[in-house]
Parts: structure tokens; C-alpha cells; sequence
């Protein structure tokens, strides 16, 4: 630490200069000007010390104070996080608006922490605690226990621990004595710097899918709990309402929603949404589970910068109390203008369509923070995430997706196309892939059975042969295909419209439980065998549509509810009586 | 006290650069005296140490590095304001040109506005009817919602947006608390003149506010006046509880008066020369509708752009459709066909209609209707695509009856005078009216019971 201080040379929108040589570190937080803005130091030389502000620095003047802090750009984690909504740098935007109104002021400060919360600790006096164990339980919600951790690099023993009751955040809990006999005290809450990914025992494959109750993604291209995904498309594809899907259903414990430069009303709806909506599993609202980031496009660039780091720590923070947590980052690709802003203002030297070249890399340490681990404490846990991008003019061979690509393993490509036919999700079966297959298949096998796997083998190979067949319908029309080709663009249709199109907004529609989406597979793949069989046997295709048994299969996902599985054998025994009675005719 | 500056050190483009200043803010406001005694407008946007960077909002034409007095007025750039504004006309940096003399203010604002904390926002719910089928049934436009409409030059846009003026009706408002915010960024005097006149045949001048920025006023100006303009509606809705619709055109003129403005700052540029932040910069002016919870009035954007070569994959319209909450896209095969207004009903979308149409909104079936229009006319369009390889004749019935679906939904639903004002119910009733084509079986999007209900009941 240091008292003293130095003062703003050069002022040029977000970024500031202070002259000659300051002590401050890289990434040190500093307070700039008689507001006490909050920055970061992004560049040190014997000259010139830059600093990055994550507030409006209008009206700030030349001589203004800077303050180091001594600390790196840290979070202050512990309860209170869940159901809560912060700003890019992890500042609570509720009590803001408590203490500035309804627009964002500069010179906030800091919160303050009086709310006292109940503890049970785990631990009694003189007990060897070591880092990443937890020491005490806290009912943050109804239904998520925070768990205490002893931070990174904190090994000792316990001393004047204190009873279980209601403490505050910053009550000193317990004195873990060190070696080398000082100590340290142990608190409810501790600081992280958003940067640095934070450590861990080991990392285990991924081997379980995020099961998100969407069936083009379930059953399609699931993606591993622990995985990274990314689900790029221009405006109007979806991006936002497929990201507030998997949001509301996936079957993580926790969901981190990033807004990054987004909508503000957008949030809004988020917001409004998640406190109303109740959560299946639990019966209380999804907010109780959620953390929500919201650095809307109008709030400072610098904290949309940071916005997605500050998300990713607390999304690792409770993957270290051994919760499976999913964060949607929406969307990577403001953050990317963002690096790209300030980069343009320090006057870089631009790589691809003016990114500063250093994307690539801050792209690949952020989506290797995805991961299944052991933790310290030895418990398992995970983040899986899950970054929309937007694409400037639906390009995807533009830098961010093209990268983005490079270190998801799953990608979602939405589709305008398919927004304009109003089929949501728009996520083209064509386009897309996953590489978490070969992680996964066994899972599905254990859990669904073995044609779980072949079943969606055998659909996306009728989808790829449809797509083939498409080309020619659209140059010459579908009257000059042979009947079996016919059947293939008849059965497609009902994998498309009956299985792959899910309607949000429908009751029963918007989550689907993997058991009924393998049903589903197996009473279409029963109508094509059925009928491809009949048109080996020369029943012409007409005859086979005529029976309505194609229509009816593209409603079957409203008729059977999601608790009536058994409803699928009345299809199969339909298909079978009204198919029957050609194989007689003939 | 007032300190003033003597001369410059450097004039390039529309910024002065001086030096050996003290004290001075960043972004803050200040007079250019030349010695003929007229004053400019400056703001301050870079500081090194002594040296201060300068824009002259009316450009630096005649300045000399000697016969200019600078000085600093200590606070960014305000408007002053009160409930007089409406019915007056500004410049576009928020100066009054009406010759009704200066605003008594009753609160003076920072043009730049802050963020609305997202918390603070209410969602919006009500929509607003403009009497147009293809916007009312197809992208409802919402009260808080910044819709703006993508055209090309020679596409009836003004008209829309005047004929949208005329006949917006928002559900239980009285008219003297609905007003109109109207920011022209470099168009010619002919189209403001146009709205003026229109505005005054719909009987709400006086509930109108104009700040003109015409394509002969300097350029760097047009770069407050979309700012200026929504400090005014913002005072409107928030202080004085009233629901205000701002119409911003052409937002493609400034965003060139951004990119100018950047080079001349001597910026790496983005594509085709837009800084990299044109993002940042559009989202703090679209960013600032909406409604704010417990406050009674509303904001809401209608900015029209010009797609150069009608490329909606031109940076300004890409950026602006990534930020807004939909847009109404005009197509010019539908104009050359002489249909008005030319509404590109597949590409136009409006984000937040979801949760405003419907039972206790609209009407019921609002959403499996429009949901029907819109996949029916998506066929329509592969149909047209397969006729022009292998002509009409060779079509199925099934692509016949697209064809002939498409046509009747252009010129029936599509197509309305300018002068005709259609109800949500006359709409609503006219889509059913083109699905009767089809047979109940082809209503992929509809539910039974909204069948039963609504189809071929006429």
C-alpha cells in the first residue's frame, strides 16, 4: 500500500494517463479523480501509467487525484450473490437505485454489508482447517446452502471459532493460525480477482450432458456439463429468447446470466420473468438459483469489458462449494467490440477488421474457465458456458465467431431463415455440431438406453438426406421424386415441425423431459420403417399421407403431456392398425 | 470568474487544439469568441496534461490560430428546460430558431443523460395502435419500445412515419399527455418541411418538439441532436408524466457525422471507416427509451435509417438492429409494385409484441394468427423462388394457392391508403379472412379451439 498520490494527466473517454513513474502494478485497482471512479491499471511505463475507468469519466479534470488500492480488480464473494443483480464490476445495481434513483450515477463507492445471516459452522476450536474446505453453512436462499470456503493458500488451525448465529459478511468467524505463527482471519465472504481462474484439485472429463429440456439440443447436440457452447446469429434469430431458454431449464444448480452490452429492457424482462417464474424442481421462484450481470449498451464500456470475467468468478465460486453452475454470457461479441474500443483508444495496432490481436487469446482463457472439477475441498462441481455471439451481418466468418468457434466444442448456429418461418429454435441442424458425442454416449446409453444413441443417429441422417433432396425440390419441384425420396421429405417434415420446432410459450412444450424426446424419436422412426416398408411394396405415397398420420405426429407434442408417457403406445398402435390395412390390400 | 484563452495551437478539421489550460473538465462545454465578435460551440474531448482537444460543433471555417478566445464554461453540455418546449422548434444543438426567444428553464440538463439502472426499468406492456395492418398485427409497436424503420432513399418512410403520428393511439391516454419529439439529422429542408406540415394537418403542432439539423447545417452539430432531442422527451415523460413517441431520421446521417468526426480525431477505424465504438454510441441514444418504474411517462423511439444500397448488412442498420427491440424493414420490389407501405412483413420483427398482444392486450388469438401469416408468407416466398425456375403453370396446387395467398396478403393486408386508419379488431379479422384460402388442416400455428372460434366465422 502506499499513501501517496499521484493525479490525471490525460483524459480520453474511458481511458486515463497519469505522468511518471507510480508504483501502481498491472490490473491494480485504482480510484481516479475526486469522485473516486473506479479503475484499472491496464499499461505501466517509466512515463505513462493507463488506466482503464469503469465509470463515465465526464467532467473529470486534469490534476484530479489517483489512488492506488494495492489489490488486484478483485469480487467480494460470499451470500448475497444469488437472487441478486450487479453491474459489470460486481456492484449491486438494487441498492444503487435505493441510493442514486433511477439512472446510474458516478462515484457509487461501495456497498455497505450490515445484513446479518444465520451461520452454522462446521468447524470447532482447534480443528485443522485446510483451503477449499468449507468451515460453515449459510441458507442463502431456501434452496441453495452457501458453503464457507477456507480461501486458496489458507492451511492451519482453527482458533476462536465462533458459535453458529447471525453474523455479517464481515464478522471474523474463526483465527486460522498459520505457520509461522500469524494468523489469518477466516470470514464468510472473501476477495477473488476476476482474471485469474481460480484454482482447483484436478479437472475430470466431461461425461455428463446439460440436460436444458429443449429437444434439438437434448437430443441433437448436447452439450457436457462443463462444456463450453456457443450459439451465434444475427438479430432476430433467437439468440436472446434460446439463451433464456436453457436459463430457465437446463438442470444446472445454479445459473449465472450475463447481459453484456445488451438490451436494457431486455434485463428487464429477464428480471421480471425469473422472479415470476417458478422453478419445477424446487417450487420457489428461478431467482432464488440465479445471479444476474447486467452491464447494459449504454453502461460503461470498460465494465462490459469486465462483465463476463466478473461473471465467470462467481459462476467458479459456486462450482468450488460443489454446485454444477451454467453461465450465459449474452453476448461475447459487445465484449469483444469492447476489447476492441479500448484497444482502438491505446492506440494499438489492429489485427482482423480492427480487434485488437490479442482476442483470440482473451477469447480461449475465458471459455477454458468452462470445466468439471474435483475441488480443493474434493467435491465435484462445474461451469458450463454457454456465449451467444452476434455476428455483424450474420457473417459468421467474421473473427469473433470464427475464433469462438475454435475453443467451443459445441456451436449452435441459428438461423435468420428459419426465424423468418417462425421456427424456434432457430438452430439449423445443417450448420450445427457438437463435439461432446463421443463423452456423452455413454451417459445416454446408462440413463436412456442404447437406441437413445441410434434413434439420433438415424434422424440427423434422414435430416442430412432431406437437406440433399431439398436442393432438387427447390430447381425442379418435389413431383419428379420417386416415392421413397418423397417420404424422406414427408418424414423430415415431421422431425422438423413435430420434433425439432418447440414453442416456448406453450405449457408443456417449452421443457421436455429427455424420456419423452426419446419416445418421440421412436414413434417417428416407427412411421417411416412402417412406411417406407409400404412403399417397397409399391403403396403409393399418397395412399400412406392420406391416413393423416403425418399431421397427427406433428402434434403429438401437445396432445401427450409430459407425465403420460404411456399415451406414445396408442401412436405406435394407431400407426400400426392404419398401415396394416394396406399391407392387406395389396 | 470566467477565464479566457487567446489563440490556438493547432486547427485540423472541426477540432482546435490549445494549450497551457488549466482546470478544465473533460467533455466540458465551451465558447468560441472570434474577433468579429460571433461565438461558436466547443466541447472539450481529449486532455493531455496542458493541451486540450476541442470540437467546434460548427466547424472551424475562418478561425485562425490567433484571432480565436476560448472560454471554458465549466459544465458539459446542458439544455435548459420546461413545459414551454412544446410546440418550439431548435436548431439541432438545442437552440431555439422559432424567434420566440430563449426557454425560461425550469430544469437544466445534461444532454448526455445517464444509464437508466436495468432495475429501474418497468417492462413495457401496452402497445401502441397505429391503424396499420402489417405493423399492427405483424410486429406490434410497444409503448417504451425503440422500433426503428430501415428504407432506402425512395421509399415512402416519411409518409409511414407521419401517417404512424397521425393515427398512434395509445390505450387509455388522453392526446395532452401523448407529444412528439421530431430530430432531424441531415435531411433536407424539404422533408422537415413535409413533417411540419403534416404534423400540423394531424392537429398536434402544438404538441410537437423539432430540433432540425438539415443537410446544409454543419455536421458535427448532428452529433448533439439526437441528444438534445431526447433530454427534451426524457424532461417530458419523467418530470411531466407524459408518453412521448420521437421520431429520429436519418440515422444514417449521423452516423457519418460520428465516423467524420472520428477521423478527424485521427481514430483507427472499424468497418467501412465507423470507429469501433459506433455501437457504444448508438446504444446511449436507443438505449434511452423506455419506462421507468413509478414514474408515469414513456419513451418511445421510432428512428428511421437509410440502408446505403439498400445493404442491411451495412454497419448502421447491422449495429442499430443488434441494439433496438425489432425493426420495421420497407422492401423495394413491394414499392416498385406500387404497395404502400412497403413492409418487408418476414425481416420486420418486434421483440417485445410477445408479451403485449393477446387476451387482456389485443385480442386472443393475436400471436397463432400472426405466428400463421408469417410461416404461411415464409411458403409464399419459397413458391415464388420455385415459379420463377419452372414457371406458375408447373407449380402444385399447393404452391398455386401460396402464390395466390401471397398476393391477396400484399395487396389486401399489406397494402391501406395513407389516409386509412385500420382498428386492431378490422385487422385482426382481415388475416382470418386470407387463411380461409387454406383448409383448417394446413393451420400448422393455430390451436383447435382458436380455430372453432375465428376461421372462415365471416
Amino acid at each position: 500500500m502506499n499513501d501517496m498520490i499521484y493525479s490525471v494527466y490525460g483524459i480520453n473517454g474511458p481511458v486515463v494517463t497519469v505522468k511518471g513513474s507510480v508504483p501502481f502494478s498491472m490490473q491494480e485497482m485504482v480510484y481516479v479523480g475526486n469522485k473516486r471512479l473506479i479503475g484499472e491499471v491496464i499499461a505501466v511505463s517509466s512515463e505513462f501509467t493507463t488506466i482503464q475507468v469503469y465509470e463515465d469519466t465526464v467532467g473529470l479534470k486534469a490534476g484530479e487525484p489517483v489512488v492506488g488500492s494495492g489489490n488486484a480488480m478483485a469480487l467480494l464473494l460470499g451470500p448475497g450473490l444469488l437472487s441478486n443483480i450487479f453491474d459489470g464490476i460486481g456492484r449491486p445495481l438494487d441498492d444503487m437505485f435505493e441510493k442514486q434513483g433511477a439512472f446510474i450515477n458516478i462515484g457509487y463507492g461501495e456497498e455497505s454489508n450490515e445484513k446479518k445471516w444465520s451461520v452454522e459452522m462446521l468447524i470447532s476450536e482447534g480443528d485443522e482447517v485446510k483451503q477449499g474446505q468449507i468451515f460453515a453453512v449459510i441458507n442463502e436462499t431456501p434452496v441453495i446452502k452457501h458453503k464457507c470456503l477456507v480461501p486458496y493458500g489458507v492451511n492451519g488451525f482453527a482458533h476462536n471459532v465462533a458459535v453458529s448465529g447471525e453474523y455479517t459478511l464481515d464478522d471474523v468467524l474463526a483465527q486460522v493460525e498459520l505457520p509461522g505463527a500469524h494468523t489469518l482471519p477466516l470470514k464468510m465472504s472473501q476477495h477473488w480477482p476476476i482474471r485469474t481462474p481460480r484454482p482447483i484439485k484436478e479437472k475430470i472429463p466431461p461425461s455428463i450432458p446439460l440436460i436444458t429440456g429443449q429437444r434439438v439440443i437434448d437430443s441433437l447436440f448436447p452439450v457436457a456439463k462443463g462444456g463450453a457452447s456457443a450459439i451465434p446469429g444475427g438479430f432476430g434469430s433467437g439468440k436472446t429468447m434460446t439463451q433464456h431458454q436453457l436459463a430457465k431449464w437446463c438442470d444446472a444448480d445454479i445459473i449465472v446470466y450475463v447481459g453484456c452490452g445488451e438490451r436494457g429492457n431486455e434485463m428487464c424482462q429477464v428480471l421480471d420473468e425469473f422472479s415470476h417464474l417458478i422453478d419445477p424442481k424446487t417450487n420457489r421462484p428461478m431467482t432464488d438459483r440465479t445471479v444476474l450481470i447486467a452491464n447494459t449498451s449504454n453502461m460503461p464500456v470498460a465494465a462490459r469489458e469486465a462483465s463476463i470475467y466478473t461473471g465467470v468468478t462467481i459462476a467458479e465460486y459456486y462450482r468450488d462449494m460443489g454446485y454444477h453452475v451454467a453461465m450465459m454470457a449474452d453476448s461475447t461479441s459487445r465484449w469483444a467490440e469492447a476489447l476492441r474500443e479500448i484497444s482502438g483508444r491505446l492506440e494499438e495496432m489492429p489485427a482482423e477488421e480492427g480487434f485488437p490481436a490479442y482476442l483470440p487469446s482473451r477469447l480461449s482463457d475465458f471459455y477454458e474457465r468452462a470445466s468439471y472439477v474435483r475441488t480443493l475441498g474434493g467435491d465435484e462441481g462445474s461451469v458450463t458456458l454457454i456465449g451467444a455471439v452476434s455476428p455483424q451481418g450474420a457473417d459468421f466468418s467474421e473473427p469473433v465467431t470464427q475464433n469462438t468457434k475454435r475453443f467451443t466444442r459445441c456451436f449452435w448456429a441459428l438461423d435468420k431463415s428459419l426465424a423468418y418461418q417462425r421456427h424456434y429454435p432457430a438452430i439449423n441442424w445443417m450448420q450445427s455440431y457438437t463435439e461432446y458425442y463421443s463423452d456423452l454416449d455413454k451417459w445416454y446409453e446408462q440413463k436412456q438406453g442404447a437406441d437413445f444413441v441410434t434413434y439420433r443417429k438415424r434422424i440427423m441422417s434422414l435430416l442430412n438426406e432431406e437437406d440433399g433432396l431439398i436442393e432438387i425440390v427447390r430447381l425442379i419441384g418435389s413431383d419428379v421424386l420417386p416415392d421413397e425420396q418423397k417420404l424422406i421429405i414427408e418424414i423430415s417434415r415431421v422431425i422438423r415441425v413435430g420434433f425439432l420446432q418447440q414453442n416456448a410459450f406453450h405449457a408443456e412444450d417449452t421443457y421436455v423431459p429427455l424420456k419423452k424426446q426419446k419416445l418421440m424419436m421412436g414413434v417417428i422412426l416407427h412411421l417411416y420403417d412402417k412406411a417406407q416398408s409400404l412403399v417397397q411394396q409399391q403403396v403409393p405415397i399418397s395412399d400412406i399421407m392420406s391416413t393423416g398420420l403425418f399431421e397427427k405426429l406433428t402434434t403429438m407434442k401437445y396432445e401427450v403431456e409430459n407425465d403420460r408417457n404411456d399415451k406414445f403406445d396408442l401412436y405406435i398402435k394407431e400407426i400400426d392398425e392404419k398401415l396394416s390395412a394396406f399391407g392387406r390390400d395389396i | 470568474m470566467i477565464v479566457e484563452y487567446l489563440g490556438a495551437k493547432e486547427i485540423n478539421g472541426s477540432l482546435i487544439v490549445l494549450d497551457n489550460i488549466d482546470n478544465v473538465s473533460y467533455e466540458e462545454m465551451c465558447q468560441i469568441v472570434l474577433s468579429d465578435g460571433t461565438s461558436r460551440q466547443g466541447r472539450v474531448i481529449q486532455i493531455d496534461g496542458r493541451r486540450v482537444v476541442i470540437e467546434v460543433f460548427e466547424g472551424t471555417r475562418s478561425l485562425s490560430l490567433h484571432n480565436v478566445k476560448t472560454r471554458l464554461k465549466g459544465h458539459p453540455m446542458q439544455m435548459p428546460l420546461s413545459v414551454e418546449i412544446l410546440g418550439r422548434t431548435f436548431n439541432g444543438a438545442g437552440v431555439p430558431i422559432d424567434g420566440l426567444g430563449e426557454i425560461f428553464a425550469d430544469k437544466v440538463c445534461d444532454i448526455n443523460s445517464l444509464p437508466i439502472n436495468p432495475i429501474a426499468r418497468e417492462y413495457p406492456r401496452d402497445y401502441i395502435a397505429t391503424g396499420i395492418s402489417s405493423i399492427d398485427v405483424m410486429s406490434t409497436l410497444i409503448r417504451g419500445q425503440k422500433l426503428p424503420i430501415f428504407t432506402g432513399a425512395g421509399m415512402k418512410h416519411n409518409e409511414l412515419a407521419s401517417q404512424i403520428v397521425r393515427q398512434a393511439h395509445l390505450q387509455g391516454v388522453d392526446d395532452d399527455r401523448f407529444a412528439i419529439v421530431f430530430a432531424s439529422m441531415g435531411v433536407s429542408a424539404d422533408v422537415a418541411e413535409y413533417f411540419k406540415a403534416s404534423f400540423s394537418r394531424a392537429g398536434v403542432s402544438s404538441r410537437v418538439v423539432m430540433f432540425l439539423n438539415l443537410s446544409s447545417d454543419p455536421v458535427i452539430e448532428r452529433i448533439l441532436t439526437p441528444r438534445c432531442a431526447l433530454t427534451a422527451a426524457e424532461y417530458l415523460a419523467y418530470e411531466l408524466g407524459m408518453h412521448i413517441l420521437v421520431i429520429m431520421t436519418d440515422m444514417t446521417s449521423y452516423a457519418e457525422a460520428v465516423r467524420e468526426f472520428s477521423s478527424s480525431k485521427g481514430e483507427i477505424p472499424g468497418r467501412k471507416g465507423y470507429p469501433g465504438y459506433l455501437y457504444s454510441d448508438l446504444a446511449s441514444l436507443y438505449e434511452r427509451a423506455g419506462i421507468i418504474k413509478g414514474k408515469e411517462g414513456s419513451v418511445t423511439q421510432l428512428p428511421i435509417l437509410t440502408m446505403p444500397n439498400d445493404d442491411i448488412t451495412h454497419p448502421v442498420p447491422d449495429l442499430t438492429g443488434y441494439i433496438t427491440e425489432g425493426q420495421i424493414v420497407l422492401d423495394r420490389a413491394l414499392s416498385s409494385k406500387g404497395i404502400y407501405p412497403p413492409v418487408a412483413v418476414l425481416p420486420s420483427l418486434s421483440r417485445l409484441m410477445k408479451d403485449c398482444i393477446g387476451e387482456g392486450y389485443t385480442r386472443e388469438d393475436h400471436s397463432e394468427l400472426a405466428n400463421q401469416l408469417f410461416s404461411m408468407y415464409a411458403k409464399v416466398v419459397d413458391a415464388r423462388a420455385l415459379s420463377s425456375v419452372i414457371g406458375e403453370e408447373e407449380l402444385s396446387e399447393k404452391d398455386k394457392k401460396y402464390i395466390k395467398f401471397g398476393k391477396r396478403f400484399e395487396e389486401e393486408f399489406i397494402n391501406q391508403s395513407s389516409e386509412e386508419n385500420r382498428s386492431m379488431q378490422e385487422s385482426l379479422d382481415l388475416g382470418w379472412d386470407l387463411l380461409s384460402a387454406f383448409d383448417e388442416s394446413e393451420l400448422d400455428r393455430i390451436k383447435k379451439p382458436t380455430i372453432e372460434k375465428y376461421f372462415r366465422k365471416k
